[in-house]
């Protein structure tokens, strides 16, 4: 069966673009496009923080770390994974038992309602954890029937594993596909364990691919989701990530997720003492965009260690130690219904989103014969790129230095669409300097590098100068507004100032 | 004829389950062999199971207290880098310890 997928109808594109990027379904820019989705896919998704990037402002999600083992080895990862500091796929403090799983899941659906997500990612390989994975997955399914299950492999193991996937409450299964050429695999993945030997470079790496091209086709089979992540890594596979977005497309996987490698030599990783360097920011963005013809691109994603906890870019794991929910006695008969009120609420909001933005759409086409003439202005504005500091909502509600991260949104001719999301030291807390003697609020800056605006509920004083000197407007006008309507304001406002003609001299300098 | 898991165990619950002679069992701080239910394998396979999937080099010895995967041999980083990065941690820890008492 192949799935739909995103964006894919070069028709609805088009219409989209000609009266300016709008339409019912996604209006604006992250809209949601799950619009294009049969009804029964985004019956699934829209309260999937992972999945609907509309829905991650609303929905939280988090990850138990019940499977240690590996059946394989990646170059960007380190299995000394013990480090509570670091925020990275594979990374976890504390390993738990199927038992203890289920038990953190309910403390926690308990005490964040918003949380409708469970995953198991690791710290290892879940599929390579059958028992463990499974145990946790039965007794959920049983005890916390409102959670919807996922889970993340590499598909070493997973054509075996499909009937028991299939078994579950588990309709969403991500793939990481770095590659479908056994060359550009041989140089990510060392060795794999696969019939009761370890198989080293090329001859391991084709027998994986072929398991997960297997195991997708097998779960699309079965009306299960699939998401496909990629791991970006320049000069080895990022030309071939088209390719890989064509391919699992084409066998029916109905997002795609590609991410930037994150190697640091501290990781310990291959990559990481190799210098092996991510993505810039820019290139990510190019590659997505490349890839997005093809399919749809998820851009929210937080690469969320594998016992996270929270909103996406949050992690509240350190408030649900085992030591700590030992002692929480949990009524889930009486969470449940609270977390339904919760839920309810959540969709209320989001309905009367969807009308206003619905409503805007219909004016918009309205009024289309009469902008005409200014449509020629609009067209020759630049886009411009928006930092924003956000708690969750979708509003404008963090104040620049206590924002951990900025959600990046691009405004281009009347129409706002999400970028991605860049991580940094909370201005307020960071020390001094850290150890090469940058400030925290020079890596901000630095992380912003790109942003003509930062939009935030508050800024204070002291960053506004060097913001502003390097060519980023603070902008604190906007709070609790809805980010996209913030960010179309700011445009219209930079439009109207004659800002949008040239590209402002900071960033040519940059460039 | 027994193989033996040392300190570097990350816990990983990897081996456990693959050994034919369930001579793998967990214990603190890491999992352990019974030296006495041991085969290496011999008879069951080709390769010794537990040293097959162990992702860390050196956290398995053979009977003559060799390391089955030594350093390199399964992450691809050869020991002089490894080596070359801890000097520059090192280096980088001496600098600041200086910068602070300075």
């Amino acid at each position: 069966m192949e799935l739909p997928v995103l964006n894919s109808s070069p028709a609805a594109n088009s219409v989209s673009n000609a009266d300016g990027g709008c339409d019912s379904h996604s209006c604006g820019s992250t809209g949601d496009q799950l619009g294009h989705l049969p009804e029964h896919i985004r019956a699934k998704v829209h309260n999937h923080p992972c999945y609907s990037e509309q829905a991650h402002h609303y929905f939280a999600r988090m990850h138990v770390a019940v499977a240690p083992a590996c059946n394989i080895q990646c170059h960007y990862c380190n299995r000394k994974y013990d480090c509570s500091n670091e925020s990275r796929p594979g990374v976890v403090s504390e390993v738990l038992t199927p038992v203890q799983a289920v038990k953190k899941v309910m403390a926690v659906a308990a005490n964040i309602p918003q949380m409708t997500v469970l995953g198991i990612a690791g710290p290892g390989d879940p599929l390579a954890n059958p028992e463990r994975t499974f145990e946790t997955f039965r007794e959920l399914s049983e005890k916390a029937p409102d959670i919807k299950l996922c889970v993340s492999t590499n598909g070493l193991a997973l054509p075996e594993s499909v009937e028991e996937l299939s078994k579950h409450n588990i309709d969403h299964v991500t793939i990481t596909i770095n590659c479908v050429d056994p060359d550009v695999g041989a140089k990510i993945y060392p060795w794999i364990f696969w019939n009761n030997k370890r198989i080293m470079g090329r001859e391991g790496a084709e027998i994986l691919i072929a398991q997960q091209q297997k195991g997708l086709e097998m779960l699309t089979a079965r009306g299960i989701l699939v998401k496909v992540n990629s791991v970006m890594i320049p000069g080895v596979n990022d030309e071939h990530l088209a390719e890989v977005s064509r391919v699992v497309k084409s066998k029916g996987a109905f997002l795609h997720n590609v991410m930037p490698l994150i190697a640091e030599p501290e990781h310990g990783t291959f990559y990481g003492l190799m210098g092996q360097s991510g993505p810039t920011h820019d290139e990510l963005q190019k590659l997505q965009d490349a890839c997005s013809g093809d399919m749809n691109m998820m851009r929210h994603c937080r690469q969320c260690r594998a016992d996270a906890v929270g909103l996406l870019g949050e992690d509240r794991g350190q408030e649900f130690t085992m030591d700590k929910i030992e002692d929480m006695e949990i009524d889930y008969p009486a969470a449940m219904v609270k977390r339904a009120e919760v839920h309810a609420e959540i969709a209320r909001e989001l309905e009367i989103k969807e009308k206003a933005s619905a409503a805007k759409a219909e004016l918009a086409k309205a009024g289309l014969v009469a902008i005409q003439g200014l449509k020629k202005d609009v067209l020759k504005a630049r886009p411009v790129l928006m930092a924003v500091a956000t708690k969750g909502g979708g509003v404008i509600n963090e104040h620049f230095g206590h924002a951990s991260e900025f959600l990046i949104y691009e405004a281009h001719d009347g129409d706002v669409r999400f970028i991605g999301h860049r991580k940094t030291t909370p201005y307020c807390e960071g020390g001094d300097t850290c150890g090469d003697g940058e400030s925290a609020l020079d890596v901000t800056i630095r992380e912003l590098s790109g942003c003509e605006v930062v939009l935030c509920s508050k800024v204070g004083y002291e960053p506004w100068g060097p913001l502003e000197a390097a060519g980023i407007q603070p902008n604190g006008e906007h709070a609790m507004e809805a980010i996209e309507d913030a960010v179309l304001a700011v445009y219209e406002e930079m439009r109207v100032a004659g800002k949008l003609e040239a590209k402002p001299v900071l960033q040519q300098k940059a460039a | 004829m027994a193989f033996e898991i040392i300190e570097t165990c990350v816990n990983c619950y990897a081996c456990e389950p693959l050994c034919p002679n369930q001579a793998i069992y967990q214990a603190s701080p890491h999992f352990l062999i019974d030296p006495d239910k041991c085969t290496e394998c011999i008879g069951d396979y080709m390769d010794a199971q537990c040293s097959s999937i162990c992702p860390i080099e050196g956290a398995i010895l053979d009977e003559l207290g060799r390391e089955v995967n030594p350093p390199g041999s399964l992450t691809g980083i050869s020991p002089a880098l490894l080596a070359k990065y801890q000097a520059a941690v090192e280096a980088t820890y001496q600098t600041a310890l200086a910068a602070k008492s300075a």
